[in-house]
């Protein structure tokens, strides 16, 4: 943990304008913002710890939890919820045995909400692990989730 | 025709990156390689839906939905005088008819790209391309003709108007913050896009990043600002590499940096990404986040032009503004001035979604019928059902029925019929959407994001939320709807910013013009789109032929019969998930939604 | 800033009124008795206009009171129709998200929400329409001396802007956003793990019950005095009930400290009745303590300081003494007592 942290905030100045990158550099590296590190940024930029807790916690970005080893992300933007998002959620909720938003387990996947990708024109659509998938519907989701994120072209 | 000459266009915005276009250039590169035939990916064309999309130039044949394994058809195509391949050509949905070329296509034929006339047509990651499509012309001018008194006069001459959804005058703005006194200026750039629906200005950053470089650049030089930044969501990775590679390039090239094509101008940009918060769109709440705190707006006055960022005079527009800014100055005011309506100039870029057959960004002249954007255009709703409403201005704006869709689409217009411009999301509604639903679920968007920092919008948005959760799930009571008025008013009227003040309308705009629905729920029982669970049940008809089908997929294990015998569904069992409805087979298509009739349904509510 | 601050005139509802420049419309309203409700003001603190109740109309607009400064020539209106329109909803909302255990709150006297909701004439068959909140958050008792029941929280940020401003200590912050938005400190950890003085000040500030004095103060009259505890010579008033000290609070009026006190001032007045506290002096007599008369002792303490000289003696002073006194003890050791070995408590 300390090695990676100081890397990171290695690269920064120390100023209060930084809090918001290191915090997003700080959960690219671990998935999540370990308590510790929250506190360690705030002796770096000189606040108060709670200053540093209360950014993290007001952007939807920021967990403070590891995540599973694959990340499903279900838009909910408006094509989306038009076009059946809620079904997907459901139906990715219940394939993966979870009661909502949340992580399996066995770490294997998280499964969260986000606001608009952006992919409206092939609603409804999820990304897993950085990579969309869209025009879904439940049978789709199985077959996704039982090979894992894979191209389906061709 | 010979194959030298021919370039190959492969989009690669997100929605046809998704569609796994990087692989089909691959495949195309690799066997084009010692060809004449040069092959560019771009940004997204606008039709996303038929993704991936490949253009021949210079005859503009349009190939839709390409697979990687249709390359070779293409390669061989372009190398031995092929014939095109046919078979890709996009079908128009309305006629069933072939279109070879994109000229044929009535989605382009009627769109009048402005803002967009670089995407699709030019390698975002190359500024060699941007400079030779004309790029940059409109800063030399700003830099070695105009004045920056000049400068402004043109954007103000030119009546563009902020295309991140409020239309204040660009202009004006720009002549505040010139006039601001101050020796350190900041010009920003809105690109978090945050509304759920939209993806315009996604597609500009993606599809030609250095039309808003250069915008930026002009602003800098009019209102005397060295630095500026973009400050873009995380959820764009795309654009973000996509500025990243331009502003690198600028550099590079001296259209960024100190020293400006050897004037004496200075002007930089650096990229700041939000980290997932609706609010941060507001002016200052982007700048409060910049600066690293939680994104809550503050209250105006001061207005940013005079305390902005870190309390200096700022600049704030959207991607789109920016865009257009350069080519107003290249090309003239009134060149600009000569679109659109009489208060609203240029054009209006949307990202035309929902249930509409041709989904995708599109860019028309103001003015332009709802109409003609939705038929025309869009290729009329979806599977052929019923037009109900049209919702723009995302979670700020309003439905607009059917009354609505011979109304120029201007700022003023939507405003006065109830919705918004918004940043340019336009949402299909049909005959299955429900509009108590709908205003729910930008109720529950908005209380998601409100900051929390103001009571109205705080507790308000939340309090509606709860009302019309209560009324989609059969709890509805009398007087929910004139009390959703009135609290509709307070926070409108309360709010410190624009997101509260804006937050009760898609609720208001319902009420509106589908209060019948609304009465439906808390008064009939009934769900008239049939989409609230509460009020629907699944009802399996005779034609049914026992195919087994619905039953195997009910997770509920409702459904019984024998195989070809006819089935049906155990009300009490079923959790209503419409599993049946989706697998019976279409040519059967025995399987029934009804509303309104459920006694067994009604749960504590009174049913009248 | 060094000229007199100018005087604005300035009109509110049509009665003309001067204010310095600077204030905000809500202050200078309320200097002249002109009521306009607020929640998220305090004087002491920085505007930041949230809690949207204090909204007038100046040229037609809606403005909040307490961020709007004075300027020559305002024609401010207080109480039109749209904005008791717009105070009633957010009142109403307030209400509805509030847990309403009036009777045995700690704020109930001076509870900024029922004063302003009576105000405003909040009727309970309007709230009736209202779903409640019913939050049901757990609440923090582990601080000694003073406790947070979020379920009554407003979210009006004093007790943050408080502790940061004034306090400059930082404990408190916004967790969350939106509706789920609660006051915290690092972590979510409760108070007494937390970065927290206990100094009381945003407990004093809370204009609800939400951060409340754990035990009830039914102080009968008050008594001004000067805290003992330190040099610095904080003003305060006790208050009494009976022969006995029950509440402490600051003097706002003393220069030295402007109402702001510490944990020692605020809450530790306990020693005054206790059983354990020496009210004589005791003497060692074959090795236990005997009480003594103040004279007797002085006189020992005299005659012992007479036989030892030099580097046999040290002195410890203590913080508790003012500056004067620390000074002559520093200056007996060294002239009387002939030594260099003189000490403080506070720099330990
Ligand atoms: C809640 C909220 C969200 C907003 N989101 C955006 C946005 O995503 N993009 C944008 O350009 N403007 C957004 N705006 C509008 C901006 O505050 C601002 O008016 C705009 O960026 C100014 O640029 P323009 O004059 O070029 O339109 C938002 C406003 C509010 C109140
Ligand atoms: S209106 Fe909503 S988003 Fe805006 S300041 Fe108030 S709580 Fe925050
Ligand atoms: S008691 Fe003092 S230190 Fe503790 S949170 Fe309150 S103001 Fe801050
Ligand atoms: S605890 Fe009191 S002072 Fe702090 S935000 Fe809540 S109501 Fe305001
Ligand atoms: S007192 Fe002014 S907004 Fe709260």
């Amino acid at each position: 943990m300390e090695e990676t942290l100081q890397t990171i905030l290695s690269k920064f100045d120390g100023k209060q304008e930084e809090i918001i990158p290191i915090l997003q550099k700080v959960q690219d590296a671990y998935t999540y913002l370990p308590e510790e590190s929250m506190e360690q940024i705030a002796r770096f930029i000189h606040v108060p710890a709670s200053r540093v807790f209360g950014v993290a916690t007001f952007y939807a970005q920021f967990r403070f939890t590891p995540t599973g080893k694959n990340i499903v992300s279900i838009c909910r933007g408006t094509a989306c919820h038009v076009r059946g998002a809620p079904a997907i959620l459901e139906e990715t909720t219940a394939v993966l045995g979870l009661d909502g938003e949340g992580t399996t387990e066995d770490m294997e996947y998280t499964v969260e909400t986000v606001a608009c990708i952006g992919c409206c024109a092939l609603a409804p659509c999820v990304t897993i692990n950085e990579e969309v998938h869209g025009n879904l519907n439940k049978k789709k989701v199985r077959t996704l989730l039982a090979k894992g994120s894979k191209p389906d072209d061709g | 025709m010979t194959a030298d000459h021919r370039t190959v266009l492969i989009c690669r915005g997100t929605g046809c990156e998704s569609s796994r276009s990087p692989a089909i250039q691959a495949a195309l590169d690799a066997e084009l390689q010692d060809s004449d035939v040069e092959i560019k990916f771009t940004g997204c064309h606008g039709m996303c839906q038929q993704g991936p999309i490949v253009i021949v130039e210079p005859e503009g044949t349009f190939y839709a939905n390409v697979k990687t394994k249709d390359a070779p058809k293409i390669v061989e195509s372009l190398l031995h005088d092929g014939e095109p391949v046919e078979r890709l050509y996009y079908k128009d949905p309305a006629t069933k008819e072939q279109l070879p070329t994109y000229h044929d296509i009535p989605f382009y034929a009627k769109q009048k790209r402005l803002v967009l006339h670089n995407c699709g047509r030019i390698n975002p990651e190359e500024i060699s391309d941007y400079v030779e499509a004309g790029g940059y012309q409109g800063l030399k001018k700003a830099l070695f003709e105009l004045s920056p008194e000049e400068i402004v006069d043109i954007v103000k001459q030119s009546g563009l108007r902020g295309r991140g959804g409020g239309g204040f005058s660009t202009g004006m703005k720009w002549q505040f913050c010139q006039q601001a006194k101050g020796d350190v200026k900041y010009v920003l750039c809105n690109a978090d896009e945050g509304d759920p629906g939209a993806f315009m200005d996604r597609s500009v950053l993606e599809g030609d990043p250095h039309a808003v470089l250069e915008g930026m650049a002009i602003a800098g030089s009019a209102i005397g600002a060295k630095q500026g930044y973009i400050y873009c969501r995380a959820e764009y990775p795309l654009a973000i590499k996509r500025l990243q590679v331009a502003i690198r390039q600028a550099r590079e090239q001296g259209y960024l940096g100190k020293g400006i094509l050897g004037s004496d101008f200075e002007f930089d940009i650096e990229i700041f990404q939000g980290a997932g918060a609706f609010v941060c769109g507001e002016e200052t709440a982007l700048m409060i986040s910049i600066e690293g705190n939680r994104g809550m707006p503050r209250v105006r006055p001061p207005y940013p032009a005079h305390s902005g960022l870190y309390g200096k005079p700022t600049l704030l527009n959207n991607v789109k503004t920016y865009a257009n800014v350069s080519q107003i100055v290249n090309k003239g005011a009134d060149w600009f001035a000569g679109i659109g309506t009489e208060k609203s100039k240029g054009t209006a870029v949307f990202a035309l979604t929902g249930k509409i057959a041709n989904s995708g960004l599109i860019e028309v002249p103001m003015g332009v019928t709802p109409r003609e954007i939705i038929y025309d255009i869009g290729g009329g709703v979806l599977n052929g059902k019923k037009f109900k409403a049209v919702q723009t201005g995302g979670p700020s704006g309003g439905c607009l029925p059917e009354s609505f869709m011979d109304v120029p689409v201007d700022y003023d217009s939507l405003i006065a019929a109830g919705s918004m411009m918004g940043s340019g999301g336009m949402v299909v509604l049909d005959e299955d959407t429900c509009m108590v639903d709908v205003a729910r679920y930008f109720l529950d968007f908005t209380e998601k994001e409100s900051c929390g920092k103001c009571v109205p919008c705080r507790l308000g948005t939340k309090q509606m939320l709860t009302i019309l959760e209560d009324i989609v799930e059969g709890r509805g009571k009398p007087g929910d709807i004139e009390l959703l008025e009135e609290l509709g008013g307070g926070i409108k009227g309360g709010s410190l910013c624009g997101l509260g003040q804006t937050a009760p309308n898609p609720v208001l705009s319902t009420l509106r013009y589908f209060r019948d629905e609304y009465e439906a729920h808390i008064f009939h029982n009934k769900c008239p789109a049939k989409t609230c669970k509460h009020f629907i049940t699944y009802h399996i008809l005779d034609s049914c032929v026992g195919c087994q089908l619905c039953r195997k997929n009910c997770s509920a294990e409702a459904i019984s019969g024998e195989p070809k015998g006819i089935h049906w569904i155990d009300q009490t069992k079923c959790h209503k998930c419409g599993v049946c409805f989706e697998v019976c087979p279409p040519k059967v298509f025995s399987v029934e939604k009804r509303t309104g009739d459920l006694e067994i349904h009604t749960g504590e509510g009174e049913s009248l | 800033m060094s000229q007199e601050p100018k005087e604005i005139r300035l009109t509110i509802d049509g009665q003309e009124v001067t204010a310095r420049e600077g204030t905000s419309v809500l202050d200078a309203a309320m200097a002249n008795d002109i009521y306009i409700p607020h929640q998220c003001h305090h004087p002491d603190l920085k505007p930041v206009g949230a809690c949207r109740l204090c909204g007038v109309e100046i040229d037609g607009r809606m403005v909040t009171s307490c961020t709007t400064v004075v300027q020559e020539g305002l024609d401010v209106k207080t109480n039109s129709q749209k904005i008791h329109q717009a105070r009633k909803t957010a009142m109403e909302l307030l209400i509805a998200d509030h847990h309403m255990d009036c009777l045995a709150c700690a704020a109930a006297n001076d509870c900024a929400l029922l004063k302003d909701s009576a105000y405003l004439g909040i009727e309970p068959e309007q709230l009736q329409r209202l779903r409640p909140s019913n939050k049901g958050l757990p609440i923090d008792t582990s601080n000694p001396f003073f406790q947070f029941d979020p379920n009554k929280c407003i979210i009006c940020g004093i007790c943050v802007r408080t502790c940061d401003e004034i306090v400059g200590r930082g404990t408190l912050a916004f967790i969350d956003r939106g509706f789920d938005t609660v006051i915290g400190t690092f972590g979510n950890k409760s108070f007494i793990e937390s970065t927290c003085e206990s100094c009381g000040e945003c407990v004093v500030r809370c204009p609800v019950g939400a951060l409340a004095p754990k035990r009830p103060k039914f102080a009968a009259r008050e008594v001004q005095t000067t805290c003992v505890y330190c040099g610095v010579g904080c003003g305060i008033y006790l208050g009494v009930s009976g022969d006995k000290v029950v509440d402490v609070r600051g003097d706002r009026e003393r220069p030295t400290n402007e109402g702001s006190l510490c944990v020692k001032g605020r809450y530790g007045f306990n020693f005054i009745n206790h059983s354990d506290r020496l009210t004589k002096p005791l003497i060692k007599q074959n090795g236990e303590f005997v009480e003594a008369e103040w004279e007797e002792a002085l006189e020992l303490v005299a005659s012992k300081f007479a036989e030892t000289k030099g580097d046999e003696f040290a002195a410890l002073a203590s913080a508790k003494c003012t500056n004067e006194e620390n000074y002559l003890i520093q200056k007996f050791t060294r002239a009387v007592m002939a030594t260099n070995t003189v000490d403080h408590c506070a720099r330990l």
